[in-house]
């Protein structure tokens, strides 16, 4: 098994401990098919964020303060005094923004090309799990500067287990440490925050000793069939991975240094009060399509159900989507659902980040308080408003029936949409090969030939 | 092979009942005492007894003025308290309390129709309602207005309109003395 290398300590070690084998077999020559496209960069770029969250993390957690009294002073300090404390600082906190736009599109990348289908549910089903993770310690490290976002972003998303029928109140005690979210709250959330990259971390290794097994899929989404259809992941797909790093980098780089508060809420650069409560209580955005979700369910337990049932239906994507082409590229009808979902998402995300009963005016671009509304319909109250209205000459939608609208798309893909697809849509045919439709000029030219099945082997 | 032929009983019943029982009974074990360690670690969560113990307070009410109200903060929660105009208290009192979601008479609330004693938090998702002060929006019910999700609450704390279902908590008290009054 073990590769002989040159050099002699590296041969001794890895006689004994055969990490330097390891490596050499899963990063350097693990065939890769040759036809990734750049959607298949942002996994390497989400390994990049995690190494880069826990790396600034810990150098802040050097000089922070988990407690009431001293948290929002201590950041303060770090933004002020800590030699380079604001990079620090503003790398973590934008770097947070930057793990869920790579994830977020890996994940997209993936439900358009079906890496969730066999043998990869696993895989996929790992991936979810680091989501939920990501989730939760996004959630946790966001309460810590102790602002008023914080706080109350704690106080609302705590509170969603009271939800729960009889043992609620005692779970969102125990979460608390007491009464109210307070002292304990920050000291346990504290402890979390930096324990759950580290779970992370493991669960990462998974779901590279998952995605191994198979090897990568890609985009026209068939199986390679041999040498001729995969190149080594050193030097090709590095070089590729490192370019796209280059270029994600300047993005990211665009946010730290010059808009670094751009994607954060104001509010929270005031000292959490506990007697007061923000005006609006919004979310990161990155969280807005699922607040949303909660919030377009009327009912406190059941708004709750749905917006765990948003991930949780992820989990079972595999065995919904029953269609046996993998990638979107060859079929003709999932392709626009597909992208309607894309769009959804986009709507919930917009849905969260304004209050349920305002209005969206398309025609006027603009989102409209409830009493604005009121007022120009000339009706009693917000009560005798439909929740799609004409006011002030313009069209206007309820924020709560646009949600409840996304929020059924949302649903509606996974459990109508894709198990009727795999009855009634009629793929394209498939080339024969990852090679074919490169070697015969062109892909229309090649598919036309391809008259096997799709799974065939060659 | 003797020893085999004695473990298969005549009843034709095969495979160590015995064995399987002692399975059992050490999963038993083993789970009960995986339960009892976890135990001390999930209690450790609950409130200490420090936090426990500053779950008393005792409040000077004298200087509110009719129609205003005071806050106060218990068991790191707010507490409203308010005293009630004679028109807010018959407000409070002449609701049918059919329509209520969270149906209670004014009186199961308070102790002196005066003074409404409350914990500050929406039961939604545990905003805090504003209108303690006359200065605030107090809904159209005149009593409490949450800014969160829009819940109102009438001159006595109870839900009346928005998604929050249950009524504004009246914390344990006493009073103390005619200005002063004890919570928790």
């Amino acid at each position: 098994m073990s590769k002989h290398f040159k050099n002699p300590v590296v041969r001794w070690i890895d006689h004994r401990l055969p990490v330097f084998s390891y490596l050499d077999h899963e990063a350097n020559e693990y065939p890769t098919p040759k036809n990734l496209n750049y959607w298949w960069n942002f996994g390497s770029l989400a390994g990049f964020m995690l190494i880069t969250m826990i790396a600034t993390g810990i150098f802040l957690a050097m000089q922070y303060t988990p407690h009431v009294s001293m948290a929002f002073n201590s950041v303060e300090r770090i933004m002020r005094d800590v030699n380079f404390g604001w990079l620090l600082r503003y790398l973590h906190m934008n770097g947070a923004s930057m793990f869920f736009i790579v994830v977020y599109i890996h994940i997209f990348r993936g439900l358009y090309f079906g890496s969730y289908k066999a043998p990869r549910e696993l895989l996929w089903q790992l991936g979810v799990l680091i989501l939920l993770l990501m989730m939760a310690t996004a959630f946790m490290g966001y309460v810590l500067p102790w602002g008023q976002m914080s706080f109350w972003g704690a106080t609302v998303i705590t509170n969603l287990f009271s939800a729960i029928p009889l043992v609620g109140d005692k779970i969102v005690t125990l979460l608390w440490g007491g009464f109210a979210v307070d002292n304990p709250t920050l000291n346990r959330f504290f402890a979390l925050h930096y324990l759950m990259p580290f779970v992370i971390l493991a669960v990462v290794m998974l779901h590279i000793i998952a995605l191994h097994r198979f090897g990568s899929n890609n985009p026209i989404g068939i199986d390679t069939k041999g040498k001729q259809d995969t190149i080594p992941f050193h030097p090709y797909y590095t070089t590729k991975d490192i370019f796209g790093l280059g270029i994600f980098l300047i993005f990211y780089a665009f946010w730290v240094f010059y808009a670094p508060n751009a994607l954060g809420d104001p509010d929270n650069y005031i000292p959490a009060n506990p007697l007061s409560t923000p005006e609006h209580i919004v979310p990161e955005w990155y969280f807005l399509p699922f607040y949303a979700i909660l919030r377009s369910i009327p009912d406190k337990l059941m708004g709750v159900i749905a917006m765990g049932a948003s991930i949780a239906i992820l989990f079972v994507l595999p065995w919904l989507d029953r269609s046996p082409v993998r990638s979107g590229t060859f079929r003709p009808v999932f392709k626009w659902f597909f992208w309607m979902l894309v769009f959804d998402c986009a709507i919930l995300m917009f849905v969260g980040k304004n209050p349920p009963d305002w209005f969206w005016q398309p025609f006027a671009m603009h989102v409209t308080p409830a009493e604005e509304v009121v007022a120009a319909a000339g009706v009693a109250d917000a009560d005798a408003l439909w929740p799609i209205t004409f006011a002030g000459g313009t069209l206007g939608i309820k924020i709560l029936l646009l949600g409840q609208l996304a929020t059924l798309y949302y649903f509606a893909y996974f459990i109508v949409v894709l198990p009727l697809l795999s009855i009634f849509e009629t793929p394209k045919r498939l080339p024969l090969s990852i090679s074919e439709p490169v070697l015969k000029g062109g892909g229309k030219a090649a598919v036309a030939h391809a008259h096997s099945k799709p799974m065939e082997k060659a | 092979m003797a020893d085999q032929a004695h473990a298969v009983p005549k009843d034709g019943h095969s495979g160590g009942t015995r064995r399987e029982f002692l399975y059992l009974m050490t999963a038993a074990a083993g789970a009960y005492g995986v339960a009892s360690v976890a135990w001390p670690f999930i209690s450790s969560m609950n409130p200490s007894q420090d936090v426990l113990a500053l779950s008393s307070i005792e409040v000077d009410i004298s200087s509110i003025q009719p129609g205003e109200g005071i806050t106060v903060k218990w068991r790191g929660k707010p507490l409203f308290i308010r005293r009630r105009t004679p028109e807010e208290i018959k407000a409070a009192e002449s609701v049918n309390i059919a329509q209520l979601r969270d149906p209670q008479t004014d009186k199961d609330r308070v102790q002196k129709p005066e003074w409404l004693v409350l914990i500050g938090v929406c039961t939604h998702l545990g905003c805090v309602p504003q209108g303690e002060k006359s200065s605030e929006p107090r809904g159209e019910y005149g009593g409490y207005y949450c800014p969160c999700h829009g819940s109102q609450y009438d001159t006595s704390g109870r839900i009346r309109k928005g998604p929050a279902p249950l009524n504004l908590a009246v914390p344990p008290y006493t009073f103390t003395g005619d200005t002063t009054v004890k919570v928790g």
